[in-house]
């Protein structure tokens, strides 16, 4: 019987061979997935019971874990809730964390990253409570501050970036919210304020910075520049350019007017640098056309439009449309047309500019640093995302935004003692609304610390020009003082 | 060339037992201690009370093994006190999430469960001294079998508990006889099928190169198969049927050494499933839930497999440790899903540790049955191996989704009486099967004592031609 009873115990090997298998999936290969299931109750439980990592502004906490007497043990707290509501998002026990960092760093904040896998394997051995990193962001408190001030009750957002490494210094978005009452312990006070927060008709869970897409307006006529001096088209600031009153465009019979109906210059013609301090339509209509869509759509690519970006948050893609027709190319020229764009991206132009034509990749992150502040990981060396103009093309550009800040549209720019270079832009989209007011800007011109874009939702004044140089200018200017200062 | 054969000299290896014994109470008692650590942050008050108690039972049988089966496999005993102890771990930790504390809790009943199980094997051992006298009471022990089967279907004494009417009632006390029916059969079908084994493994037809037994010899197989079905359809329980139905089968190949048997008994089960599939909405939902235990419809009608799973997840390679996971979310953490809350707060490496001492039980089962020398002793062994390996298949199986689910104990750990006293018997019977298995040959008797009543065995081999 001896046969029979060794080839039973290779079924016997094998029935056991079967649990050890299926228990390796479940406990290793499926435990991530599973883990991940929204349905997983002890998941969510595992989550509000660690202590989550901060954020960090300025060597302040802007959310932090407080330990209280609960089942949850832990609440989530943001002192300065509303200045940093869109950057941080909120932690909310009934909704997780949809938004902000606490949605993009998650495996950070709670210590699940793969980067921090050594930690909790020491944290194991010694039996230490495993907790969250901290988030270091690159955001300097008083440009933050002095944007969110500048804004003040307008709709619309405020971007800042280093030039040179791409660090986000401020972002700003308004309307904002309180994330306090989202991750509140009282289940009923946290439901109610997610009820009136996600039916919000002016979408103040919505970070406008890098997440709302507008028509650039007039401040695309700076990468259609860029595009014409790398063309050769025009080859400096003083090159001439058609200025008409109005463009005649082939193909259609409406025209393409300057706003004040005349022309930009004597004999219908201007210069390349005066036609961007007045924002004149016809000379970038007229660059447009000589250029046509896919030299716009290649130049505005080489700026990061039609980029996914993260930062860690994801970042809403710009773009220029492809295929574009002559009459549609001189209306991207200008920065109509379904020309969309964030005004991260828009603050990457002028940054782009700033910085001999390199734009550096935006990044909100400094460093992450464990529990007792030992740093895991630091931001590495600045990346480049593409050198989008010549330093010799940078250098006219800089040239003529000086300029538009001096002589132009944008004189509510100007900082004593200091040379600011800008552009003005004012968007039409809606034709029953005020268009969307907007300023790009750097300082100083030659040695450039802070590179914005400002965009106030219909805070413009139909049918001028003068909106993006009215309200957006002297925000852009607070912000750049604010870094100046510093 | 020359080789000086040694004459092998057997050990009893009662040391080595001891030794592993010692190393299970270690680990039973550091898992108890941690687990009152990671909950509360103290030493448990009643340590000293339970680790002597649980010490004095594990010694108490080995000092019986000692002195009544000193040839007995050393393994067995330190194998099943670790299980034992992890299983009363378990649910002590799962009463402290409870709030059950003191007598009101499970562990209680467990702990005096624990100590009538080593009770009952240690009467085993001493109440039977050779394993063949059970050949004796071969039918009695079919009646015994089928009876307890089919208790629960009386009315007035059988109970449904979780849609299966596997339980009895005898006063205050529920118990499911089919953990004994269990034995009884395994020792039925060894007594029985070393009487006929000749019969059916010669008489039959070749067919396709198998050999097909006579209609006439199908009879055995067939009663079994009803036997199965009758549990299936009436106490809606799966798994018994398929454990019983299991078990026969392959003592059947064992003693016959034909497959043909494996093939007949294969496909009477998958008829009887077959039906069992369209005739009960129970089956089919099973089967749905094993399917797909985490879609919404699934979820609401039962989230425990799905929350055994997750529990285990959660637990990863390390696990949470023992009182800091959270497998009190899963029902019936205790009993069907104790090795789904073991796998969460020990790990994989916990888990993969418990599969593999079963494993290691098994196998001592099989050496057993390899090595003893009469046929009646090799088929019980083997047959009570495989019950036992075949059981925790169907169980742990079920709640890793390698099978459907459906209701068992697992051995040695579930709480509850039946299944613990029923399991202890069984490691006994192995004690006592290997205790002949690995004792060295009589030597021929010269003579027998007049004083002294002749062993069974003696007598044997002094009567065979």
């Amino acid at each position: 019987m001896n046969t029979p009873i060794r080839r039973l115990s290779v079924l016997i090997a094998c029935l056991f061979t079967a649990l050890l298998v299926a228990s390796t999936i479940v406990q290793f290969a499926q435990a991530k997935s599973l883990g991940a299931m929204s349905t997983n109750k002890r998941t969510l439980l595992d989550s509000y019971s660690r202590e989550r990592g901060s954020i960090i502004v300025g060597g302040q906490a802007v959310a932090k874990s407080v330990p209280v007497e609960d089942q949850y043990r832990f609440l989530r707290s943001y002192p300065q809730g509303e200045l940093y509501a869109q950057l941080t998002g909120f932690y909310s026990y009934s909704v997780g964390a949809p938004y902000g960092l606490e949605h993009a760093s998650d495996d950070l904040l709670s210590g699940d990253a793969d980067t921090l896998f050594v930690r909790r394997m020491t944290d194991l051995i010694t039996g230490r409570k495993t907790s969250g990193a901290t988030v270091e962001l690159t955001i300097d408190p008083k440009a933050q501050a002095a944007a969110d001030k500048a804004l003040g009750d307008s709709k619309g957002a405020v971007v800042a970036l280093d030039p040179k490494t791409g660090a986000i210094l401020a972002m700003v978005s308004h309307p904002t919210y309180d994330p306090n009452p989202l991750s509140s312990h009282d289940l009923s006070k946290a439901a109610k304020a997610w009820q009136s927060l996600s039916t919000d008709k002016g979408k103040a869970y919505l970070n406008r910075a890098i997440s709302g897409v507008y028509p650039p307006g007039s401040t695309f006529k700076v990468v259609t520049a860029a595009a014409a001096l790398e063309d050769g088209i025009a080859t400096d600031e003083n090159s001439t350019v058609p200025g008409p009153a109005e463009l005649n465009l082939p193909l259609t019979s409406t025209n393409l007017p300057n706003e004040n109906g005349q022309a930009c210059g004597p004999g219908d013609e201007t210069t390349l640098i005066h036609a961007l301090e007045i924002s004149c339509n016809t000379a970038f209509g007229s660059l447009g056309l000589e250029l046509g869509g896919e030299k716009l759509r290649a130049q505005a690519a080489k700026f990061g439009f039609g980029d996914s970006l993260q930062v860690p948050m994801r970042v809403a893609t710009s773009s220029v449309p492809a295929d574009l027709n002559a009459p549609q190319a001189a209306q991207a020229a200008i920065g109509q047309y379904d020309v969309r764009t964030t005004p991260l991206q828009m603050a990457m132009v002028a940054a782009g500019i700033a910085n001999g034509g390199r734009v550096m990749t935006p990044y909100l992150i400094q460093s992450v640093r464990s529990a007792n502040l030992d740093i895991i990981e630091s931001t590495p060396d600045p990346v480049e995302l593409s050198q989008a103009v010549s330093e010799q093309t940078a250098r006219t550009l800089t040239k003529m935004m000086v300029s538009v800040v001096q002589n132009g549209s944008g004189a509510r720019a100007q900082i004593d003692g200091v040379e600011v270079a800008g552009k003005t832009g004012t968007a039409q989209h809606d034709p029953d609304k005020p268009p969307h007011a907007w300023f790009i800007s750097f300082a100083p011109a030659t040695d450039p610390k802070v590179a914005v874009a400002v965009v106030v939702e219909d805070g413009g004044v139909t049918g001028s020009e003068v909106g993006g140089g009215r309200v957006a200018a002297p925000i852009a200017r607070e912000v750049m003082e604010a870094v100046l200062s510093r | 060339m020359t080789t000086t054969v040694e004459p092998l000299t057997p050990r009893t290896r009662r040391g080595a037992e001891l030794l592993l014994l010692l190393l299970a109470i270690a680990i039973v008692m550091l898992a108890w201690v941690t687990t009152d650590l990671n909950r509360n942050g103290t030493v448990p008050a009643n340590i000293i009370p339970v680790a002597g108690g649980f010490t004095v039972l594990a010694l108490g049988v080995h000092l019986v093994l000692r002195w009544k089966a000193a040839y007995a496999d050393p393994v067995l005993l330190p194998i099943t006190t670790v299980l034992n102890g992890l299983g009363l771990v378990m649910i002590h930790r799962l009463d402290l999430a409870g709030g059950k504390l003191g007598a009101d809790g499970d562990a209680y009943r467990q702990i005096i469960w624990t100590t009538l199980a080593v009770a009952l094997a240690v009467a085993v051992l001493f109440v039977l001294r050779d394993h063949r006298l059970l050949r004796r009471y071969t039918f009695v022990t079919m009646a015994i079998g089928f009876v307890l089967l089919l208790l629960p279907l009386v009315p007035g004494v059988g109970r449904t508990i979780n849609g299966s009417q596997i339980w009895i009632s005898i006063g205050p006390m529920n118990f499911q006889p089919g953990e004994f029916a269990k034995i009884a059969l395994a020792v039925f079908f060894a007594g029985y099928l070393v009487q006929t084994r000749d019969v059916l493994s010669l008489a039959g037809k070749k067919v396709l190169g198998f050999t097909f037994p006579r209609g006439r010899d199908l009879g055995p197989i067939l009663v079994a198969w009803v036997l199965a079905l009758l549990v299936l359809v009436f106490q809606k329980d799966l798994g018994s049927a398929l454990l019983f139905f299991g078990l026969f089968v392959a003592m059947l190949y064992v003693a016959t050494e034909r497959v043909s048997w494996i093939a007949i008994g294969l496909l009477l089960f998958a008829a009887a499933v077959a039906f069992a599939l369209s005739a009960f909405t129970h089956f089919q939902k099973r089967v749905d839930l094993w399917l797909d235990p985490f879609s919404q419809d699934n979820l609401e009608r039962s989230n425990q497999l799905a929350n055994g799973l997750w529990g285990m997840a959660s637990g990863g390679l390390t696990g949470t440790g023992l009182g800091a996971g959270r497998p009190y979310l899963t029902s019936f953490a205790e009993s069907d899903f104790i090795f789904p809350s073991l796998g969460e707060e020990l790990g994989l490496f916990g888990a993969v540790a418990i599969i593999v001492l079963y494993l290691l039980f098994c196998e001592r089962g099989i050496r057993t049955a390899l090595g003893v020398r009469d046929g009646f002793g090799k088929l019980l062994a083997i047959g009570l191996s495989f019950s036992v390996a075949f059981q925790l298949f169907i169980v742990i199986g079920g709640v890793t989704r390698v099978i459907p689910l459906t209701g068992l104990t697992t051995p040695f750990m579930s709480l509850g009486g039946s299944s613990l006293l029923a399991n202890w018997v069984i490691m006994a019977l192995l004690l006592r099967i290997s205790d002949q298995a690995r004792r060295p040959m009589p030597e021929m008797p010269v003579g027998v004592a007049a004083d002294e009543p002749a062993p069974a065995e003696l007598t044997q081999v002094v009567k065979l031609p």
